[in-house]
């Protein structure tokens, strides 16, 4: 029985320390040591690494990247509930929903950012349709700044906010409700004071794991938000291609990574698991 | 303290009918419930007792009729329109919240009346005495037992005053020990209270013991209303009589085990056999003894049930006290009295 589960095991922890643990050492090792001229990483070890990422202007990226995948991750949760809520409640249906909900992930998700491109920009589909309508002369600026990149960053993780809310909420004790109706509740009542508190396990789960990879996102900023937003993900991108400083990135993604840890052991209630 | 029972009923259903896509779940069920009553209703499971409940919770809208609580309609309403509070069957206690927390749920919702902080502490501190929780106001639901559960559920509903309790089941989830006790303590502080209780049920013993007033439903009609005494010993249909009790049937008269006596085949004399404990009523209407042989003695504790088999093949079963006992296999006459036979025309 041992040796049974040691042959199925072994595959998958072999896969995962060689694409997870050994690159993550890697880099946690080059952020300690010195940029090479044409790249890559040289002797001796400093601490310089981090100590830039001190100044302000890297604490300000770090600052607005915590902001917009904050402000991306309220914006799912909130638009996320009342969907997970119907579905729950849909009855037969239910299956179908929830693979229209999944359908997007069947489009890569490059792509999908650059249909938004197409549909946000100066020459793009809306703002042409509303000047074919004579409702605006100029174009919207709609792409290229925070909103578009929060907008694609909601687009693309409504997904991950909505399985694990839908998970609480089916599960939800149906006599619940209906104990709080009888007791007096109007809908509105039971929603704050029964639904949303015991669903905190799937709303906190669907924060995470929208919060952490919207943190770390470089796709939707670049493509969406242009020059003008940089993200910890830009910043990290950056460092290992135009600017050839391996360290200084390797530390910013390490830095990186121990925030998100720490938040997720600051949100992680007594006696839960990990997610 | 006797209940004070008000001849003006406080809940009234006219007529109600339920029907889902596939079955009828109700039929044209009227009842009315006095101020104070304990009220039953006793049937099998399925026979609509917690679908009628459920409409009178405003769960569950009727197809027809009418249901008025207090001289008001209320039939169209929502649940939490109606003065009438719910103890279901699993209790359904807010899980995040403590006893107290659970307890003061409804009280915070009835804002309209602006009730003072300590005026909701004050009504809480009465139903945990009323419940025997005092002292474990800070526990949660899964911290407590099933009978704790029960209590809480009650004091949670009970706290609102309604002019109605419903009570689903409230007793099925407790381990059978317990449940005599609760039924004594649920009919004390439904007496104390003075609070109309609707208990729905499946056990007779239950709605015998604790009721005022029983209806019996059966696939979703009620067959009799009245006092338990009354339903037990003159039901008006054939399943009322075998739902309320063991019930013996000989050429088509029902007869309780308790009412048919026994005694050895070759003592004729009615009246003296071993076995016959109770003797015949003085009405001399005793009918003719019939011949049969034990099949099995059965000690229930209080009283032994002899089930008999008689010539003509009908299985019969007599109660006698527990000192009393036949063996398999003897040749025993069995007879009652005519007035204890319960004939129906159906």
């Amino acid at each position: 029985m041992k040796r049974l589960r040691a042959i199925f095991l072994t595959p998958a922890a072999a896969l995962m320390a060689l694409t997870l643990a050994v690159p993550t050492v890697i880099i946690c090792a080059y952020s300690f040591l010195t940029r090479g001229v044409y790249g890559g990483v040289e002797r001796p070890f400093t601490l310089e690494n981090y100590t830039r990422l001190l100044d302000p202007l890297y604490a300000m990226i770090f600052a607005r990247s915590f902001w917009i995948a904050g402000v991306a991750t309220a914006l799912c949760i909130a638009l996320g509930f009342p969907l997970a809520l119907f579905i729950a409640r849909s009855g037969a249906r239910k299956n179908l929903y929830l693979s229209l909900v999944i359908l997007p992930f069947w489009t890569s998700f490059l792509i999908r950012t650059y249909a938004w491109m197409f549909l946000l920009r100066d020459t793009g589909l809306i703002n042409t349709m509303l000047q074919e309508l004579h409702v605006i002369r100029q174009p919207l600026p709609m792409l290229y700044n925070d909103g578009a990149v929060i907008l694609g960053l909601v687009y693309g993780f409504l997904p991950f906010a909505v399985l694990p809310l839908y998970a609480t909420l089916e599960r939800l004790d149906r006599s619940l409700l209906e104990a709080a109706a009888d007791l007096g509740a109007r809908p509105r009542d039971t929603l704050f004071r029964v639904i949303i508190p015991l669903c905190a396990p799937g709303i906190r789960a669907g924060a995470i794991l929208v919060f952490v990879p919207c943190l770390g996102t470089y796709l939707t900023s670049d493509l969406l938000g242009g020059s003008k937003t940089i993200l910890i993900g830009n910043l990290v991108q950056n460092q290992f291609t135009a600017s050839r400083d391996w360290p200084f990135g390797a530390a910013a993604s390490v830095m990186l990574m121990l925030v998100a840890l720490a938040l997720l052991f600051a949100v992680r209630r007594r006696g839960e698991e990990l997610l | 303290m006797t209940p004070t029972i008000d001849s003006r009923p406080v809940l009234e259903l006219k007529k109600v009918s339920k029907r889902f896509p596939t079955h009828t779940a109700v039929k044209e069920v009227s009842l009315e419930v006095a101020h104070g009553e304990f009220f039953s209703l006793l049937g099998p499971s399925g026979c609509g007792k917690t679908t009628t409940l459920r409409m009178i919770a405003g769960f569950e809208a009727p197809t027809e009729g009418e249901v008025w609580l207090n001289g008001a309609r209320i039939d169209h309403l929502p649940p939490y329109r109606r003065n009438v509070n719910t103890v279901f069957q699993n209790y359904a206690l807010f899980p995040h919240l403590t006893v107290r927390g659970n307890i003061e749920f409804g009280l915070r919702q009835k804002n309209e009346t602006r009730q003072s902080e300590g005026d909701i502490a004050a009504r809480v501190a009465t139903v945990l005495d009323q419940v025997r929780m005092t002292g474990k106001e800070s526990r949660m639901p899964p911290e407590l037992s099933g009978g704790e559960r029960q209590r809480v559920a009650l004091a949670r509903s009970l706290v609102l005053a309604p002019d109605v309790l419903l009570l689903d089941e409230p007793l099925s989830a407790l381990d059978p020990q317990l449940r005599k006790q609760v039924r004594a303590e649920l009919k004390d502080l439904q007496r104390r209270s003075g609070v109309t209780f609707l208990f729905v049920t499946h056990d007779q013993e239950e709605a015998l013991a604790m009721s005022d007033r029983i209806a019996v439903m059966n696939a979703g009609a009620v067959e009799q209303t009245g006092p338990p005494q009354e339903i037990y010993q003159r039901p008006r249909t054939r399943f009322v009589a075998s739902f309320l009790g063991a019930m013996n049937w000989i050429d088509g008269a029902g007869v309780r085990p308790e009412c048919t006596r026994i005694s050895y085949e070759p003592r004729l004399s009615r009246a003296c056999a071993k076995g016959a404990v109770t003797e015949p009523r003085p009405s001399g209407r005793a009918r003719d003894p019939r011949r049969g042989i034990v099949t099995r003695c059965v000690f229930l504790g209080s009283a032994v049930h002899v089930e008999t088999r008689l010539e003509s093949g009908e299985s019969v079963i007599a109660q006698i006290p527990p000192t009393e006992s036949f063996i398999e296999g003897d040749s025993v006459q069995i007879w009652w009295d005519a007035n204890d036979e319960l004939r129906f025309d159906a």
